[in-house]
């Protein structure tokens, strides 16, 4: 029986005035009936194009090059209209990541739902209406008939993804490609949406393709697993062999650089150096910058592919001479409890209501955005307050860094109200890291004024002891002084998470409050920070406020950590009672929904499934 | 969504008000009306006269209660220059401005929206290039420069439309034309931008991945999108097209308000202006509702919220 | 920037070599547009500037026995007067010339007034938002329904026509677009992270708006600027045309247009050029907006 998809020696480019840019070279995949290919890789590796190019939904400048064949079929022969009406909706169906702007917004769903049904499946109204409720029903929307008269925006996040599903199941597709369509999700119903693409998938005999960046998502749903890197595919295999024993450095390098959440914390393993251009391909091989086992004869020509059908990767260390993947080393467990240390901050009873109402004239509905919320940061220590949107997280962070005023509730620092304190001398004790590395700098300012900024406002330093302090600050934090005179839009996202962070510490406050420092970074970058945030914190006796979604992070940094849930705090502890037997049923689904990493089960779960 | 209509509706009635109050005071500060009236020559006397006759020796913030009394009342004064009453003018000769800003809004459709549309459907083609020089120079052309053109043009090299007058509706043609001309700039680029916009989001995406290419894509996906801002903005268009009457008319030799406007300044006629420019004003606020409900009417975010 | 649509949630680690004012300068040499624009905007300044080198008579010297003549490709023309008299025996060419004079001197000025009345507005507005955004709204609209040309034309005839005026009363009545963009992207940027954190180390909001949110608003405000100098350039045409701005003898093309009226249809040259000399001013100035609009922002473009 033929393979369902083939897809040999894919390319894609896109000509610009620059030269070309390659987001995809020469990648082949090969998927069976019923499979599961997961497609994992960091921004620019070209994962997102090569199933647009499979769509034909690539940007109109974009070129192609390549084979590619559905059961038997070769799809360069169709013309758009013909791919379009056969194969679109029909055989090949994708969801994408955006729920929020992936429906048209003057449309009732059910006008969505069923359009192609009707136009292209040879449905009636009628039976297009009615399998749609079913679907509806299927993907888990309560009360399904009054909602086809509902509009997208009446409907969260979650709900239109599963509206997203439906509509691309509506004509019982063979493939179904999904592109990250849990990352804009709260990890709750992240967990809950791929469960039901998987039972989907079993149910229908569907094959899938699943594109994403989080390797541990791709462990729990996938048989098979293609790594991409730079446009193009440097391992695949099933997901067994990969994630357990990773032939490739890159994959080696990304393993060790993920935060786990059982065992002891490790140190992060950091990439060196970072993405190359596409616009100009090596010759060789395209991780050989980066990589630690480099050799001569990876930098003069593009390495073979090696290995077989069930693990495959393009690199020349064979497994004789490659060496064995070992996890880092485990780190001095952060998890220790500073018992008697001071205090540095307090949040008593913290109260934020905001009033908002419906339209111009509607009710005044009162929003408790935060409900009582008491918490200290001691010296010395990671207290990570974690929650989904909006558990009320962000607003207390922003109400204990001094910046916003909450409706009742005192905080202090060391000791004294907020209130009670002048702006600048709040800045000496407190300082802020934002999630955006990409509003986080002004893109007016160069880089030494923005991190020499806070000593400006305070008014202390001659121009002299700033520069010099700029540069003490760019070298904590691992940045070139030579990049002082750099504008942000010359830097990476990396780089400028460090800028930030160079600038919060510039005064030496006492406490940092980080909010998602990580969450908008690749996975190798996020591993390079996270070493930097507590690298610092080491040195400098830091206290840290981390507010993140992920619990792989709190386990890797957190003394201890504290749940949100609705603005009223829920749990609190130290790091390895909560995560280790959580008091609250909450906190348990919040641990259980996190995609688990930890291959060295596999084996079991393919001996029970 | 009857309250969001009571409540813009409120709103445009009080800037109306305002724009009034503001004119009022400018207006008779700026000047004395009382002399203006009487003339140049006369004494005195004659001057004093007159100001206690039209109760011009009255404080402003009094005159200004009179006149809204008035207006409340639908009397807006009498003139001074045409010794009638000015509701009297103003109505006389509205119906004839009415037709050329609609006839005006007619031509700016015509050529800008199907114009912005196809520039938007082929990029840097040859007619989105010409779109966009179109923009450039109706832009550029100053209004009254244009109508003159046309009159030269038409009056003498090629007589087929009338120039002066306003009796036929072949009259109407060129005024409507230059007056026109003036908003396809805008419209044809806010019409272009909202179209490569929309062909760019994410749900049309989700459209072509469905199956749907070509002209059925954009009629069912795009255009409604693209063309809701659009409406509104030809709403307050048609609105301006009332205040920008005034040269067209005057170069046309038409007799509507904008005539009227140009020839009651020029006779120092200071109820006549005042009246126009609260009537302008009222029309502008009126379109500007009309166009807030329907986008209300044709966005179900707006609508359902 | 080298990626060209994102398609994934995490920051592209991607940055280009150049600083901002390099990309900007590289971006302005190679737009066509901006080039001609500006090209036109600079030597019709210039022109301006050295009217009485260029011009070849005095614009204000009448001479009643030089009436009418005709320009140098008509019957009975000389090369004294290139393009003829007018009505009162001036030069037409050296009126030409220092109409520019007029055009440019009230269009910078009134897109000067302009431009500090709204971009403060804006920012206040933008800033501030709660009432003061409230307030401001209400002015926008009451300022959009005030029928422009109308109540320009009542002032100056009543105040008086001299120059200041004219300047004045056109600034005053066309701060619209400036309020418009400078308050939405002042509210923009205010929601951006790195006001968060000047608010962090302590700066005031008076610093706030200075350092870090008007450098952001500059190339915004040039560009409009540009076109509110086409706008304004174009008004005063309009109301010296009619008779409500410029007053003779000062040579201005708007009242050009209007004195060659009367003659429009046996010497439509009259008419056509100081139009013409209109259309290329503007037109240049237009060019130049767009293009520093491409220039400075050019994510904005399809």
């Amino acid at each position: 029986m033929s393979k369902l998809l083939e897809i040999n020696n894919l390319s894609v480019w896109l000509p610009l005035p620059a030269g070309r840019l390659h987001a995809v070279r020469d990648v082949s995949i090969s998927l069976d009936r019923g499979e599961a290919l997961g497609i994992v890789g960091e921004s620019g590796s070209g994962k997102s194009m090569s199933a647009l190019a499979l769509m034909r939904l690539l940007p109109q400048r974009a070129e192609q090059s390549g084979k590619m064949l559905f059961d038997g079929t070769d799809l360069s022969g169709l013309s758009d209209t013909q791919y379009a009406q056969q194969f679109l909706g029909h055989r090949i169906a994708m969801i994408f990541q955006e729920p929020m702007t992936s429906l048209n917004p003057v449309y009732t769903i059910g006008r969505q739902l069923t359009e192609a049904a009707v136009r292209f499946g040879g449905y009636s109204q009628r039976a297009a209406w009615d399998r749609a409720i079913g679907l509806l029903d299927r993907v888990g929307i309560p009360d399904p008939r009054p909602r086809m008269s509902q509009y997208p925006h009446q409907l969260s996040g979650g709900q239109r993804q599963r509206v997203m599903i439906a509509m691309a199941l509506m004509l019982e597709p063979e493939l179904l490609i999904a592109d990250e369509p849990t990352t804009a999700l709260d990890v709750t119903v992240q967990a809950q949406i791929l469960d039901l693409l998987t039972d989907l998938r079993r149910e229908m005999g569907m094959a899938m393709i699943l594109i994403t960046h989080d390797l541990a998502v791709v462990t729990e749903q996938t048989d098979r697993v293609a790594v991409m890197y730079g446009g193009e595919m440097i391992e695949d295999g099933t997901a067994q062999s990969v994630m357990a024993a990773p032939a490739h450095p890159y994959t080696q390098a990304l393993l060790r650089a993920i935060p786990r959440m059982k065992g002891a914390p490790r140190r992060l393993g950091a990439i060196p150096g970072t993405v190359p251009s596409l616009m100009q391909p090596p010759k060789g091989c395209i991780f050989a910058p980066r990589c630690d086992f480099v050799q001569e004869v990876c930098i003069e020509s593009r390495p073979p592919e090696i290995g077989d059908a069930d693990h495959s990767c393009r690199c020349i260390l064979t497994d004789d001479i490659r060496p064995a993947f070992t996890p880092a080393e485990p780190i001095n467990n952060h998890h220790i409890v500073l018992p008697n240390a001071e205090v540095v901050i307090t949040a008593r009873d913290i109260t934020q209501i905001y009033h908002s109402r419906k339209g111009m004239f509607g009710p005044k509905h009162e929003i408790r955005a935060v409900d009582g919320v008491s918490l200290t940061l001691k010296r010395g220590e990671t207290l990570a307050l974690v929650g989904e949107s909006g558990s009320g997280k962000s607003t207390l962070a922003r109400i204990m860094l001094g910046l916003a005023r909450p409706t009742s509730g005192t905080v202090e620092m060391l000791g004294r109200p907020v209130a009670d304190l002048a702006p600048l001398e709040r800045a000496s004790l407190v300082q802020p890291i934002f999630q955006d590395p990409y509003s986080s700098l002004n893109p007016r300012r160069t880089l030494a004024e923005i991190i020499e900024r806070p000593l400006v406002l305070r008014g202390d330093d001659d121009t002299q002891s700033r520069a010099t302090k700029t540069r003490e600050a760019m070298d904590m934090v691992r940045l070139p002084a030579r990049m002082m005179y750099s504008y942000p839009s010359q830097i990476s996202g990396g780089q400028r998470q460090r800028v930030a962070i160079a600038r919060a510490l510039i005064t030496r406050p006492e406490a940092l409050v980080c909010d998602e420092p990580t969450s908008a970074l690749d996975v190798s970058v996020q591993a390079q920070i996270l070493n930097l945030l507590q690298d610092l914190q080491a040195e400098l006796g830091l206290s840290c406020l981390v507010i993140t979604h992920d619990m792989a992070v709190v386990h890797q940094v957190a003394n201890r950590v504290a749940v949100m849930l609705n603005g009223k705090l829920i749990e609190e502890g130290n790091c390895d009672s909560v995560l280790s037997s959580p008091t609250n049923d909450y906190t348990a689904r919040l641990l259980a929904a996190a995609p688990q990493f930890r291959p060295e089960l596999l084996t079991t779960q393919e001996a029970t499934a | 969504m009857l309250k969001y209509i009571l409540l813009r509706g409120l709103l445009a009635i009080a800037v109306a008000f305002t724009v009034s109050l503001a004119a009022f005071f400018l207006l008779n500060a700026a000047t004395d009306p009382a002399q203006a009236i009487a003339g140049e020559d006369a004494t005195q006397e004659v001057v004093d006269t007159i100001r206690a006759r039209y109760g011009l020796d009255q404080p402003m913030p009094v005159r200004y209660a009179q006149w809204l009394g008035g207006v409340l009342r639908g009397d807006f004064g009498e003139s001074y220059y045409w010794h009638k009453p000015v509701a009297e003018l103003v109505a006389e000769r509205a119906g004839v401005t009415i037709t050329l800003a609609l006839a005006a809004l007619g031509v700016t459709i015509l050529i800008a929206i199907p114009l912005g549309a196809f520039a938007a459907l082929n990029p840097n083609s040859w007619i989105d290039r010409m779109a966009l020089g179109v923009a450039v120079s109706a832009q550029a052309v100053p209004n009254f420069w244009l109508g003159l053109i046309m009159i030269i043009l038409f009056g003498v090299m090629m007589p087929i439309f009338p120039v002066s007058g306003d009796d036929t509706w072949r009259h109407f043609v060129l005024p409507a034309f230059v007056l026109g001309s003036s908003s396809v700039p805008a419209v044809m680029r806010l019409t272009r931008t909202g179209l490569i916009e929309v062909m760019g989001a994410d749900y049309i995406r989700t459209a072509r991945s469905k199956g749907f290419r070509g002209s059925a894509l954009l009629r069912r996906h795009a255009l409604r999108n693209a063309l809701l801002p659009v409406i509104s903005v030809l709403a307050v268009q048609l609105g301006q097209k009332f205040g920008g009457s005034v040269i067209t008319e005057s170069i046309f030799a038409i007799n509507g308000l904008g005539r009227l406007a140009l020839e009651s300044i020029l006779g120092a006629d200071i109820p006549t202006v005042q009246m126009l420019i609260f009537v302008f004003a009222i029309v502008f606020v009126a379109m500007n509702l009309v166009a807030d409900i329907l986008n209300a009417a044709l966005d179900p975010r707006i609508r359902i919220g | 920037m080298t990626q060209v649509e994102n398609f994934s949630t995490t920051a592209p680690e991607e940055a280009t070599p150049l600083t901002p004012g390099q990309l900007m300068r590289r971006r302005a040499m190679g737009h066509t547009g901006f080039l001609i624009g500006a090209g036109l905007i600079l030597g019709l300044t210039l022109i301006a500037i050295f009217a009485p080198l260029i011009a070849p008579h005095d614009p204000f010297v009448q001479s009643l026995s030089s009436r009418m003549l005709p320009p140098i490709w008509s019957e009975g023309g000389s090369w004294d007067h290139l393009l003829g008299t007018d009505q009162n025996g001036r030069d037409y060419l050296s009126r030409l010339i220092y109409g520019a004079r007029v055009s440019i001197s009230i269009g910078l000025g009134a897109a000067t007034i302009g431009m500090l009345i709204g971009v403060t507005l804006g920012v206040l507005a933008g800033y501030f938002g709660g009432w003061v955004d409230h307030g401001v709204s209400f002015l926008l609209t009451a300022q959009l329904a005030l029928p422009g040309l109308l109540l320009a034309m009542a002032l100056v005839f009543i105040i008086g026509p001299s120059i200041w005026v004219v300047i004045c009363i056109i600034g005053v009545l066309h701060w619209t677009y400036y309020l418009v963009v400078t308050r939405s992207a002042t509210q923009r940027i205010r929601n951006l992270d790195f006001v968060a954190a000047a608010a962090a180390s302590g700066a005031t909001p008076r610093q706030i708006i200075w350092h870090e949110i008007v450098p952001n608003l500059v190339s915004q405000i040039i560009v409009i600027f540009t076109f509110e100098l086409g706008i304004a350039i174009l008004a005063e045409a309009s109301l010296s045309f009619l008779g409500v701005g410029i007053q003779p003898p000062t040579p201005s093309w708007g009242l050009m247009i209007a004195e060659g009226k009367q003659a429009m249809f046996y010497r439509p040259w009259l008419v056509v050029l100081p139009g013409f000399c209109l259309f290329t001013l503007v037109i240049g100035a237009n060019l130049m907006g767009d293009g520093l609009r491409d220039i400075t922002a050019p994510e904005g473009r399809n």
